[in-house]
């Protein structure tokens, strides 16, 4: 049987010679994604910023919205919102946080139950009250400084301080890239999305720390090659692995997309952007040049750091079998 | 590498094999489990989010304990000074202590002395800390006495305790199901019932005190009196039903304390819904003494700070039972003397977060989820055998394997299974399939370079699995992180990933290689099929 190759052997990508593109993109990207955040805002769910949920199912036909807006506008709640969510007959209710602390929360769901009776299902109620959302806040914002901390800490032991830096400001960029997403998407920002976020910021630690370990055995096995051709030989060992790997998280993601049901699709949305089309890029375009700029290998001979030739005339050469003392060496 | 001594291969497969055994009760229903011994019995819980249910996140008004223990040491003071008839003037309540100015400056040594006896050392885990409930100050006359912060923890830590005893007799009589009841940091209590659909009533029945007191009505003048001029130190006034005003003594005859059962019943005469109840002896002997030095004047029953009824007392009421009436419907009649039996809360609760699902939204996303992880492990499959062929079965099998431990071990640990807890499954199946790409790519790699098949395999699991493990333990350490700092449905999806990486660590490092160091045995392959 002749098995599918999706990237031939050998490749000689010069992914190099794109820090000069990538880098000014990503960083136009990152400063867009700042300002729609700034500018737009991000859709806060009650999570965060308190109020009550609920997803009704009407029991006889379709929803009609119109008349359910009446109905709930009659109870002067303040700010709500009706969406369809998925099915015709599956309605959404956001009411936003009532005034005068958690007892009041509790008291509107009661009046939206009174007022919409036994015409519908009660799918889903949740009620975040003012003391519990702006802990769950700052909780999910601790949590994800704890673990870009924690998993620098560990990079910094095993690999040198600027593989840790250069994978901090990748993952950060990633983080902001697709927090940017959420605001332009205007997908509900939730404790799920925090889930999400540090997802993503696991798989592409994995994705980098991947290539990463290869530029740390290249660096050992090739003493005199220049920094960006054993840069690109890194990324192009690694090419194939990192193609075939993303394939498989994006079958497993669509998977989820497509029939994991609504509760969790804005969950597999953002890790499908934030791990398929951002995690992969950055490892690639951002983690492995900024090395150059970190000062990795800059006693090195060959092409000195800044002055670029018109991209190296042929890609390095496929590492052969090291010798055996060698070997011992590059295991660690 | 490539080399496994035949106990160390024995070991490996026993391990994988005692963990997928794990998950076996999951396929058993409840009744049949019953029968087998307990520790077989550990399965897969399903959280509310799947099977549907209510959950509700309760604070303890810790103001209120402190307010509550402050008015209960002001109390002390009065007690105190006026056994040792020390005068003094000015008792009151100022932030977080209780003052007190002493009239005669001689008096200052003794009343020090005496109410420190109101401070009690605090123990600690390794005995006493030193620390005393109360800090006693004195200056100029003024006595301040303030609780300590342990102190006040302390009582605020047993007012939980509390609580959590008193909800679960609430919860129980209310007649549901399994209901889970668990302190959640230091002020909170998480309630969780599956089933319920409607938490209305449940909510009605938590977020009642059910303080009860037996108190004289102060008939020294009319509220309106006393609203008008001054009221009496001693007494209050408090509402009753439909806005009317009540002057009742400050003093508490009998409380709901000493109450050992209340049941609804009818009234004999005209037939409204009333609860009888009973004391129990020193409450029944307190009672009589207190209604035969009253007989023809009112007291008032009063719950939560509320005025049910003022009967008068017509005659000593020395049985030690007795009813209340107060215009009940029936269901009010019934949960009050639930609420009555189970007892009054230390302090009041609020309930400050509300996640209910319907039994179908649930049962949708069991669905929804089952479907998505069958898609998906299809997918992944037939992508591993195009691309990988051989291996790409070898890579199935310790991927299937992996998903049976996960199972294994979350059912060992009896935890719960969550909609974001099957995302995590999901993801750690791909998780899984990339320290086996990792693998076969670097023995692709190594092929290329010039090894020998066997040579090429070897350096291929030796390079790779270091590279797994640096991955992987970045992504356990994310996991960690979100397992430390989130709750409920975060926290499933952190188990899952966290477990999920643990066992794809164990299949990536024996279970691929044990089969590919066999299939190498067995077959002697020239080149390799990757």
């Amino acid at each position: 049987m002749r098995l599918l190759r999706i990237v031939p052997d050998d490749t000689r990508f010069d992914f190099m010679r794109f820090r000069r593109i990538s880098f000014p993109i990503s960083a136009m990207l990152s400063i867009a994604a700042i300002l729609l955040y700034f500018l737009h805002g991000l859709n806060f769910g009650i999570d965060f910023v308190g109020g009550t949920l609920m997803e009704v199912q009407t029991k006889a036909g379709p929803a009609d919205l119109a008349k359910m807006r009446g109905t709930i506008g009659a109870l002067n709640l303040g700010d709500f919102q009706l969406q369809q969510f998925g099915a015709p007959n599956d309605v959404l209710i956001r009411i936003s946080e009532q005034p005068g602390g958690d007892a009041a929360q509790q008291a509107a769901v009661q009046k939206v139950r009174d007022a919409l009776g036994g015409e519908v299902e009660y799918r889903r109620v949740e009620v975040v009250g003012p003391s519990v959302s702006t802990e769950l806040l700052s909780y999910g914002t601790i949590g994800l400084v704890l673990a870009i901390g924690a998993i620098l800490i560990y990079l910094w032991f095993r690999f040198e301080w600027q593989f840790a830096l250069g994978a901090m400001i990748a993952n950060v960029h990633d983080l902001v890239l697709t927090v940017g997403f959420m605001s332009l998407t205007h997908i509900d920002f939730d404790l799920t999305s925090i889930a999400a976020l540090l997802t993503i910021l696991g798989y592409s630690l994995n994705d980098t720390v991947v290539i990463y370990d290869r530029i740390r055995e290249m660096l050992r096995r090739y003493k005199r090659m220049s920094m960006p051709e054993l840069l690109n030989a890194s990324i192009n060992a690694t090419l194939s692995r990192s193609i075939v790997t993303h394939l498989t998280v994006s079958l497993s993601l669509l998977a989820l997309l497509l029939f994991g049901g609504q509760a969790i699709r804005s969950f597999t949305a953002t890790m499908m952007f934030g791990v398929v089309l951002v995690g992969t890029y950055t490892s690639v375009f951002i983690a492995s040049p900024i090395l150059i700029y970190l000062g990795v290998g800059r006693t090195r001979h060959g092409e000195p750091e800044g002055t670029e030739v018109e991209a190296p005339p042929t890609a390095p050469p496929v590492p052969p079998a090291p010798p055996k003392p060698q070997r011992a060496r590059a295991r660690r | 590498m490539l080399f496994f001594t035949r106990w160390k291969a024995v070991g490996i497969l026993l391990l994988a094999l005692v963990v997928c055994l794990f998950a076996v009760p999951n396929f058993f229903p409840e009744s049949t489990l019953r029968k087998w011994p307990s520790w077989a019995q550990r399965h897969i819980v399903l959280g509310l989010d799947l099977q549907g249910g209510s959950s509700l996140l309760l604070e303890v008004d810790t103001a209120a304990v402190r307010k509550e223990r402050l008015q209960g040491l002001a109390d002390d003071v009065l007690r105190v000074l006026r056994q040792a008839r020390i005068p003094f003037t000015g008792r009151t309540i100022h932030g977080n202590s209780v003052e007190v100015r002493i009239t005669r400056e001689s008096d200052i040594d003794n009343a020090v002395a005496k109410l420190r006896e109101l401070s009690q050392p605090l123990s600690g885990i390794l005995g006493t800390s030193g620390e005393r409930s109360v800090n006693v100050t004195e200056s100029g006359g003024l006595i301040t006495l303030a609780p300590s912060d342990a102190a006040l923890t302390e009582r605020i830590r047993q007012a939980v305790d509390q609580s959590i005893q008193i909800i679960e007799r609430r919860v129980n009589e209310l007649g549901l199901v399994e209901p889970t009841i668990q302190r959640e940091g230091a002020s909170r209590i998480l309630v969780q019932v599956p089933g319920l659909q409607d938490p209305s009533r449940l909510k009605e029945i938590l977020g009642k005190t059910a303080k009860l007191d037996f108190r004289m009505v102060d008939q020294s003048m009319t509220p309106e009196q006393a609203l008008a001029t001054h009221v009496p130190q001693d007494s209050e006034i408090l509402d009753g039903e439909g806005g009317q005003k009540f002057l009742v003594e400050k003093r508490v005859l009998v409380s709901g304390a000493d109450l050992v059962d209340a049941q609804p019943g009818f009234d004999q005469r005209n037939s409204e819904p009333i609860v009888s109840f009973r004391f129990n002896s020193s409450g029944a002997r307190k009672f009589a003494e207190a209604t035969q030095a009253n007989v023809g004047k009112p007291f008032a029953i009063i719950l939560d700070n509320k005025v049910i009824s003022a009967p008068v007392i017509r005659e000593p009421i020395l049985g030690g039972s007795g009813q209340i009436s107060g215009n009940f419907t029936i269901q009010q009649a019934n949960d009050l003397a639930i609420l009555l039996r189970a007892g009054a809360l230390p302090a009041p609760l609020t309930v400050i977060e509300e996640r209910t699902v319907g039994p179908g939204l649930g049962q949708d996303s069991i669905n929804a989820g089952e479907h998505a992880a069958y898609v998906g492990a299809a997918l992944v499959v037939f992508f591993m055998l195009v691309t990988y062929g051989l291996f790409g079965l070898f890579a199935n099998i310790a991927v299937a394997v992996n998903i049976a431990m996960i199972f294994g071990v979350l059912s060992a640990l009896g935890a719960t299974l969550t909609l974001p807890g099957i995302a995590g499954i999901v993801l750690t199946v791909g998780i899984a399939v990339d320290s086996n790409v990792l693998i076969y790519e670097r023995i692709r790699e190594e092929v290329r370079g010039g090894r020998s098949a066997i040579s090429a395999i070897d350096a291929g699991f030796s390079r790779a699995l270091a590279t797994i493990l640096d991955s992987n333990i970045t992504t356990f350490i994310a996991a960690a992180v979100l397992f430390y700092i989130g709750t409920g449905p975060v926290r499933g999806f952190a188990v899952t990933l966290g477990i999920g990486i643990l066992t794809s660590l164990f299949t990536a490092f024996t279970m691929t290689r044990l089969i590919v160091a066999y299939w190498v045995r067995l077959w002697r392959p020239r080149t390799v099929p990757i």
